[in-house]
C-alpha cells in the first residue's frame, strides 16, 4: 500500500524536480542564483496575501480545466474555453446588473445565466461537427476570435456596456450589492479575501468526479474517448455524446469568470482576465485530466503565476516561470511514462519469481 | 475512375482541371459583384496583395502542420515553433541583415520542431500535451531572451528589407487594364498585377514550398515512406522503413516551416515584436485541415482566410459587398439542394438566403466589430457548407513504439 502511494506520488515529484533544475539550469546559464530566485518566490508566494491570491487564480482555473477535461475525456478538444467563458461574464454580468431581486435568486439567476450562454457558444461547434463534420479545433478556434468580435459589439454604451466612472473605459453595469458573493478569511492576518465562490468550484470538481465516474453517461462518455467503434458497437449514440459533452464542457467553461465577476470585480471591462481557458488545457494535461490532480495542478499554476511578480524586483525575467511551467507539463506525462514502464517491469519481474517457485515446488514430487 | 467518369457525364470537368473552373467562377461572382456594388476594393491590386502577404504565414504554419501530420505527429505546437522563428528573424535579422534573419527564424523553428520530436518521438508523449508545452515554451523562451538579449521585453530593432524581384513589362500592362475597370478582364489583371508586381524573393519561395512539398511527399519514394509512416507505422516498419528516422525528420521540417512562417511575419513588418504570431499558428492548422491535409487545399483555405483578413483590414465598407456573394453562394447551395429533391434543407436554405438578402439590401455598411469577424465567419461558414469528407492520416495522433505492432 505504501509503496503504491510512493509510486503515485513519484510522478509528480519527478517531473517537478525535473522542471526545478531545467529552470536552474538557465537561471544559472543567465547569471542569476536560481536557489535565491525560488526562495523569493517561495517567500513572496506563502505570504498571507498571496495564498488567498493563489486561491482565488486557482479557482478560475479550475473551472477551466475541468471545462477542458470533459472534452479530452470524450476525445474532443475544446479549444474554445476561453471564448464561451468570456462571453459567457459578459453576458452573465450585463444580466447581473440590471435584475434587482432577493440576493440568492440574482446569483443564482447570473450562474444559470453564465452557464447557459458558455454551452450555448460551444453548441455551435457541436452542431457543425455533428452535422457538417467540421473539426471541434477549426470551430472552437474561430469562435476565440467571433466571441472577441460579439463582445466588442455588446459592450458599447446603449448594448451591455455603460461608461465607467473616473476612466475612459467602458464596463458593464456595476452589479448592486445583493447580486454579489461575499468572500471570507481564509488566512489570518490577510488583506484579501478568499472568493465565496471557490464553492463552486469544488461542487464543480464533485460533479466531474460523479458524473465521469459514477454514471452510465460517464462510462459511455469514456467508453466513446477511449475507441468509438467499440461504444458505437455496444449503443452509444456518438453524436447526442459529442453534443452533450461538449454542452457541459461549454457550460463549465461559461462559470470560470464568474467568482471574480461577483467577488471582486462587479462588472465586466476590457480589464477583465483574459487567456484562462489556454490555461486550463495545461492545467487539465498536468492534472492528467483527474479532478483531485487537477485541482493541485491548478493551485501549483496560480502560485507560480502569483510568486513570479516578486522576480522583477530582483531583476530577474519573471519569464522565467512561463519556461517552469511549459517544462512541468512535458515533463509530467514523461515522468508517469517512466514511472509506468517501471511498475510494468516490477509486475512482470514478480509475476516470473513467483511462477519460479510454483516449479521448483511441484518438480520434485 | 466511375467518379471522374460521372463529372465528365456531367459536363463540369475532369478531376484535374476541375478547382481551375471552380476559381474561374469564383472570380466571375466577384468581378459581378464588384460591378454591381462599386465596391472597387473587392478585387483591387491592394487588397489582393495585402491577402498574398497575409495568407503566407499560415500558409507556412499550414505547411509545417501537414509534414508533420503526414508522417503521423499532430502538431499543435506550430504557435509556438512560429514565436521562435518571429523572435529568431526579429534577432538576427536586426543584427545582420533580412538573409541571415530568415535562416536564423528557420532554424529556432527547427528547434522547436526538434523538442516536439524529442518528446513526442522517443519518449512517446501524448501529441496534445507536448504541442500545448511547445506553445508555451516557444512564448516563455523567446520572452526571457528578449529581455537578455535585446534588453528589451517588446520588440526588436529594425530588420532591412529584403530585396524584390523584378518582372519586366507585364506589371506595367496589367496595371493598366486593371485601371479600366472592366467586367473580369480589369479583376483578372488585377489578379496577375498582385502576383507580378515586385514580388519579394522569400514571397516567392514561399510559394514554391507548396508544389515542392507535393512534389516531395507525393512523386518520391521519401514522401511514400514518410506518408506510410502517418498511416500504418508497423506496415512501414516491416518493409524496413526507419519510422523514428522519418518521423524525426517530418517534425523537424513541420518546425523550420513554422519558423519560416514566424521569420515572414517578422521581416515583413521590419522588426520582432511580442504577440506577433496573433495565433496565426492556429489558423495555420484550420487551414490544413480544411484542405484535407492536402497542399492544393491548404493553399486554398490559407489564401480564403488571408484574402478576407486583407479585405477587412484594408477596406472595411467592402465587407458588405461580401454579403452579396453570400448570397450568391447560399442561392446556389439551395437551388442544389432542391434539385436533389432535398425539400426541408433546401427551403430552410432558401430562408436564410433571404434573409442575408434583405440584411444586405436595408444595411450600407456593417459595424467594425462585425466586419473584424469577417475571416473567421467566412472560414466557418464556408466549412460548413463545403462537402466535408475529411481523412486525417490513419495513424496520426498515435504514439508509435518500434517493435509494438500486433
Amino acid at each position: 500500500m505504501i509503496r503504491r502511494i510512493g509510486l503515485a506520488l513519484a510522478a509528480p515529484a519527478l517531473a517537478l524536480a525535473f522542471a526545478l533544475a531545467v529552470t536552474s539550469a538557465i537561471l544559472a546559464g543567465t547569471g542569476h542564483p536560481p536557489l535565491e530566485a525560488f526562495g523569493w518566490m517561495w517567500d513572496y508566494g506563502t505570504k498571507p496575501d498571496s495564498i488567498a491570491l493563489t486561491i482565488n487564480l486557482a479557482t478560475g482555473y479550475y473551472l477551466a480545466a475541468i471545462a477542458v477535461a470533459i472534452g479530452f475525456r470524450m476525445n474532443l478538444f475544446n479549444i474554445g474555453v476561453d471564448g464561451q467563458y468570456r462571453l459567457a461574464a459578459l453576458v452573465a454580468a450585463g444580466v447581473a446588473g440590471a435584475i434587482h431581486l432577493a440576493p440568492i435568486l440574482t446569483v443564482a439567476i447570473t450562474i444559470v445565466v453564465a452557464m447557459l450562454v458558455g454551452a450555448l457558444w460551444a453548441a455551435i461547434a457541436a452542431v457543425l461537427k455533428v452535422k457538417r463534420g467540421v473539426s471541434e479545433v477549426i470551430s472552437t478556434i474561430m469562435l476565440n476570435y467571433i466571441a472577441n468580435a460579439v463582445i466588442g459589439y455588446l459592450l458599447v454604451p446603449g448594448r451591455l456596456g455603460v461608461n465607467v466612472q473616473g476612466s475612459q473605459g467602458v464596463g458593464t453595469k456595476v452589479i448592486p450589492p445583493s447580486g454579489r458573493v461575499p468572500g471570507f478569511s481564509l488566512v489570518g492576518g490577510s488583506q484579501t479575501q478568499v472568493y465565496g465562490l471557490v464553492v463552486l468550484a469544488i461542487l464543480v470538481g464533485v460533479g466531474y468526479w460523479f458524473l465521469l465516474g459514477k454514471t452510465r453517461f460517464g462510462f459511455d462518455l469514456r467508453a466513446t474517448g477511449r475507441s468509438e467503434s467499440a461504444a458505437i458497437a455496444s449503443g452509444v449514440n456518438v453524436r447526442r455524446m459529442v453534443v452533450i459533452s461538449l454542452l457541459i464542457s461549454g457550460g463549465v467553461a461559461g462559470l470560470i469568470g464568474i467568482p471574480n465577476l461577483l467577488g471582486e470585480s462587479y462588472s465586466y471591462s476590457q480589464n477583465f482576465p483574459a487567456g484562462i481557458g489556454f490555461v486550463g488545457i495545461s492545467v487539465a494535461l498536468l492534472g492528467r485530466n483527474n479532478p483531485v490532480g487537477i485541482a493541485f495542478g491548478a493551485l501549483l499554476w496560480a502560485f507560480l503565476d502569483n510568486a513570479r511578480q516578486i522576480l522583477d524586483l530582483y531583476q530577474v525575467s519573471k519569464e522565467i516561470v512561463t519556461i517552469m511551467q511549459a517544462t512541468a507539463v512535458l515533463s509530467v506525462v514523461v515522468a508517469y511514462e517512466v514511472v509506468r514502464r517501471y511498475n510494468n517491469n516490477r509486475h512482470q519481474r514478480e509475476v516470473a519469481r513467483s511462477l519460479e517457485k510454483l516449479k521448483s515446488g511441484t518438480v520434485p514430487a | 475512375m466511375s467518379e471522374v467518369v460521372a463529372m465528365t457525364r456531367r459536363g463540369l470537368a475532369t478531376r484535374s482541371t476541375r478547382p481551375f473552373v471552380l476559381l474561374g467562377l469564383v472570380l466571375v461572382v466577384f468581378s459581378l459583384v464588384r460591378v454591381v456594388t462599386g465596391a472597387q476594393e473587392l478585387t483591387s491590386a491592394g487588397t489582393l496583395q495585402a491577402a498574398i502577404a497575409l495568407s503566407i504565414p499560415l500558409g507556412m504554419a499550414g505547411l509545417g502542420g501537414l509534414w508533420s501530420e503526414r508522417a503521423g505527429v499532430v502538431n499543435i505546437g506550430l504557435e509556438g515553433m512560429m514565436i521562435m522563428g518571429t523572435w529568431g528573424a526579429g534577432w538576427a535579422g536586426s543584427t545582420w541583415g533580412p538573409w541571415q534573419g530568415l535562416a536564423v527564424g528557420v532554424a529556432f523553428g527547427a528547434i522547436g520542431g526538434l523538442m516536439h520530436a524529442i518528446a513526442t518521438v522517443t519518449f512517446g508523449v501524448d501529441h496534445i500535451v507536448s504541442g500545448v508545452a511547445i506553445n508555451l515554451l516557444g512564448l516563455g523562451i523567446t520572452q526571457f531572451l528578449a529581455v537578455q538579449v535585446l534588453h528589451n521585453p517588446t520588440q526588436s530593432g529594425e530588420i532591412p528589407s529584403m530585396g524584390t524581384f523584378t518582372v519586366p513589362l507585364l506589371p506595367g500592362w496589367m496595371q493598366s487594364i486593371g485601371a479600366h475597370q472592366w467586367f473580369l478582364v480589369s479583376d483578372l489583371a488585377n489578379v496577375i498585377f498582385a502576383i507580378v508586381d515586385h514580388p519579394a524573393y522569400f514571397t516567392i519561395m514561399a510559394v514554391a514550398l507548396l508544389p515542392i512539398t507535393y512534389f516531395v511527399l507525393w512523386r518520391t519514394a521519401f514522401g511514400l515512406r514518410l506518408r506510410s509512416c502517418g498511416e500504418a507505422p508497423y506496415a512501414a516498419e516491416t518493409l524496413g522503413v526507419n519510422v523514428y528516422k522519418y518521423k524525426y525528420l517530418a517534425v523537424l521540417a513541420s518546425g523550420a516551416l513554422a519558423g519560416f512562417g514566424g521569420a515572414f511575419l517578422a521581416i515583413w513588418s521590419g522588426f520582432y515584436h511580442d504577440g506577433q504570431t496573433q495565433g496565426y499558428g492556429f489558423i495555420g492548422l484550420a487551414a490544413m485541415i480544411f484542405g484535407n491535409w492536402r497542399p492544393a487545399g491548404l493553399a486554398v483555405g490559407a489564401g480564403l482566410f488571408g484574402y478576407t483578413n486583407g479585405l477587412q483590414l484594408r477596406s472595411p465598407p467592402a465587407v458588405h459587398a461580401l454579403l452579396l456573394v453570400l448570397v450568391i453562394a447560399l442561392a446556389a447551395y439551395s437551388a442544389w439542394l432542391l434539385y436533389k429533391r432535398r425539400w426541408v434543407p433546401g427551403v430552410i436554405s432558401g430562408i436564410f438566403t433571404a434573409l442575408v438578402l434583405l440584411w444586405f439590401l436595408k444595411t450600407n455598411e456593417l459595424e467594425q466589430h462585425i466586419v473584424s469577424a469577417t475571416p473567421y465567419v467566412t472560414t466557418l461558414l464556408v466549412l460548413s457548407l463545403a462537402s466535408q469528407r475529411l481523412r486525417p492520416p490513419a495513424a496520426d495522433g498515435l504514439v508509435y513504439r518500434r517493435g509494438g505492432g500486433r
